[in-house]
């Protein structure tokens, strides 16, 4: 397998502010691999550096075989970016769109008669051809932006947010598409919010601070000793335990997980004292047993365990 | 140069003006309107309404009047009793010039003696009080004159053949219509708006929708992109001094006398010293209420400088050499001389080389300036 992006050390800072501290990953060809993190944490700066917009202040990156910093335009003519921003003007109809992408991707003529076409009815906006933007629901813009960065058969694909604002309907619609692309053999790389989005990825990196604090697959993130051991609580009153556990050192985390708790904590051990203590206040539970953590609970239990390990502070 | 991504984005750029109608509407008109309002204001200070207070109330002050009259300055509007008449009409801006004749006028005549006549101006505007002024002195002189003359002639005496003759004659626009000056500097002003205000407002909307941002990570150069945001932009500035010319010389019959193509030829370097002034504004600003003010900043000093009002030559030396730094001072140059005097090349050659060097010296800084922002 062929790594269609490699980064080492990539830095960027804004005067005092480190956006991107020292970040290092490859993903190789084909992958969906996926940028976990909350807002600020420097996802969107390293997918603008990798994509030729800004310039790292330190580190190295390659695209497709071309360096970030000596070789932009390169990068350019063979990705397709999809920007958190708008790339949709307003007063322009879905069509007119796709045309100018693959204009200024130098598709022209019947070829860009054609790419039109396929994509149109790939993300499935024939109906609105001739509709202007402004005037399409938030999740049909998605989908339109999306078919503008696909004109030109971009090798690989950054995706910033692609599915943010969009109904939980069109968001599994547009992973379809996602997966189908990367089966054709694109790259992606694509950051989220939804951690349940995050399981259709093969690689996942968890950025925090500017760092990233886990990488693996999702499978093997579930696993790993950095994620905790995680167990389930189902109690009378999930609330007021709520406030008790998280008082308590050994809890990474806890959180409400529809009728139960889901608690993520350092050690194996630490399962008998929780459950001692939960007895002491007169709750009566079945023995407590480690389960597979969601995603969500990985991410909060790896946050919380390095930032109490102090090797970043947040 | 990639002439095909130069057209596509001229191409989006057509489609999004001539959408919104009313865009189109504003851009079309508003320069004609800001003509026509220039072009009839600007007109002489003709007809001021006068009172005049008459104590004389002879066929000599009759004759005084008259001559005030026919000079078509003054339009005798009220007649009063008193000074106190005369006093109130002008402080209340009914009359701009108050004329008083003494009540011994015809007498002193008569005697041979000088009679005084007060002419009283308002004086709050300057430049009408200044021609008013001018006006009422070249009137006694050419009254006294002519009557001096006549006293001569009826003694007998021989006519005196001395005296300088000064023979005054009003080159380029003989009739010293105002508005044959105005409308072709309000063409270069209007321009001067048009192109800054499109240029700069095509970019940073760009900046605040985020659309920049796609544009910046496709393929395209920043030379094709401001490029082919500036074709359309031309094109709407060439139907512009299209129309403002023939409503100057349909409307206001401001003869066209020198070459037109010569006039096209130079409102390209100027549209394209204006189109790189926005440009540059929209790289230095964020937003758009920004970029508004800092081409407010500009466009109203530089309308000061230029010559528009104020003749050039007749600055301090330190604004002189300011008004050298503004495109519109060598703008405003050519159009007057080519609509105006029919000048050429021949003449006009020294500014149409700064202009352009102003212009390249502009688009070059704008375009750098365009890159960095990428960063």
């Amino acid at each position: 397998m062929a790594t269609t992006v490699r980064v080492e050390s990539l830095t960027r800072r804004f005067g005092d502010f480190v956006a991107v501290d020292r970040v290092s990953f490859e993903i190789q060809s084909g992958e969906i691999w996926g940028f976990l993190g909350p807002n600020g944490s420097g996802k969107s700066t390293t997918i603008r550096m990798l994509c030729g917009v800004l310039a790292p202040t330190s580190g190295s990156a390659e695209v497709l075989g071309y360096d970030v910093a000596r070789d932009p335009e390169s990068i350019k003519l063979r990705i397709g970016y999809m920007s958190q921003g708008s790339s949709l003007w307003n007063d322009l109809t879905v069509e007119e769109h796709l045309r100018f992408y693959a204009g200024l991707f130098g598709i022209y003529g019947s070829a860009q008669s054609a790419a039109v076409n396929e994509w149109i009815s790939r993300v499935g906006l024939t109906e609105h051809r001739r509709q202007l933007a402004g005037s399409l629901p938030g999740g049909f813009r998605k989908r339109l932006a999306f078919a503008c960065t696909l004109l030109h058969r971009p090798k690989m694909l950054f995706l910033d947010e692609p599915t943010s604002g969009v109904d939980p309907l069109s968001r599994r619609e547009f992973w379809e598409l996602i997966v189908e692309l990367a089966d054709e053999g694109a790259t992606v790389m694509v950051t989220t919010h939804y951690l349940d989005e995050a399981e259709h990825c093969n690689q996942l990196a968890f950025i925090y601070g500017g760092r990233v604090i886990a990488r693996g697959s999702p499978e093997a993130l579930k696993h790993a000793p950095e994620a905790g051991i995680t167990v389930e609580i189902v109690s009378p009153d999930n609330i007021a335990l709520l406030d008790t556990l998280d008082d308590l050192a050994y809890v990474r985390s806890a959180s409400l997980y529809g009728s139960s708790l889901h608690v993520t904590l350092e050690r194996g051990d630490d399962i008998a004292t929780l459950q001692s203590v939960i007895e002491a206040r007169g709750i009566h539970l079945p023995a407590l047993t480690p389960i597979t953590p969601s995603l969500e609970d990985v991410f909060a239990g790896i946050v919380t365990g390095s930032s109490a390990s102090g090797s970043r502070p947040a | 140069m990639n002439w095909q991504r130069v057209w596509t984005i001229a191409l989006k750029e057509y489609v999004q003006f001539f959408r919104d109608r009313r865009t189109v509407a504003v851009t079309i008109l508003m320069p004609l309107i800001q003509v026509v309002l220039y072009g009839y204001l600007s007109s002489d200070v003709r007809y001021q309404p006068t009172i005049v207070w008459d104590q004389s109330q002879t066929a000599q002050s009759r004759e005084l009047l008259q001559a005030f009259t026919n000079s078509q300055y003054f339009s005798i509007k009220y007649y009063a009793k008193n000074m106190q008449d005369v006093v109130h009409r002008i402080e209340g801006g009914d009359a701009l010039t108050g004329i008083v004749i003494p009540p011994n006028y015809a007498k002193l005549l008569h005697q041979n003696k000088r009679p005084q006549v007060m002419v009283a101006v308002d004086a709050s505007d300057a430049t009408a009080a200044r021609t008013s002024l001018s006006v009422a002195q070249a009137i006694g002189g050419s009254v006294s004159a002519s009557m001096q003359l006549k006293t001569l002639h009826l003694s007998g005496a021989a006519v005196p053949r001395v005296g300088v003759d000064v023979r005054t004659r009003a080159w380029f626009n003989p009739s010293l219509r105002q508005e044959v000056f105005i409308v072709p500097g309000v063409l270069a002003l209007v321009m001067q708006f048009t192109m800054t205000f499109l240029s700069m407002s095509t970019i940073v909307r760009e900046r605040e929708l985020g659309t920049l941002e796609q544009l910046i990570v496709s393929p395209i150069r920043s030379s094709e992109l401001m490029l082919g945001k500036m074709i359309p932009l031309m094109t709407i500035g060439y139907i512009n001094v299209t129309t403002i010319l023939l409503l100057a010389v349909l409307w206001f019959g401001v003869p066209v006398v020198g070459s037109v193509l010569l006039l096209y030829f130079t409102v390209f370097i100027f549209f394209f010293t204006t189109l790189g002034m926005g440009t540059l504004v929209s790289t230095i600003s964020k937003t758009y209420i920004q970029a508004m003010q800092l081409i407010q900043f500009f466009l109203m000093p530089s309308m000061l400088l230029s010559g528009f009002i104020f003749p050039v030559a007749a600055m301090p030396p330190v604004l002189q050499a300011l008004s050298y730094l503004v495109p519109l001072t060598y703008f405003l140059t050519i159009v007057r001389g080519v609509i105006i005097k029919g000048v050429g090349i021949d003449f006009l050659w020294p500014q149409i080389l700064l202009l352009t060097l102003l212009g390249l010296g502009v688009f070059v800084t704008a375009i750098l300036r365009f890159r960095k922002r990428i960063d």
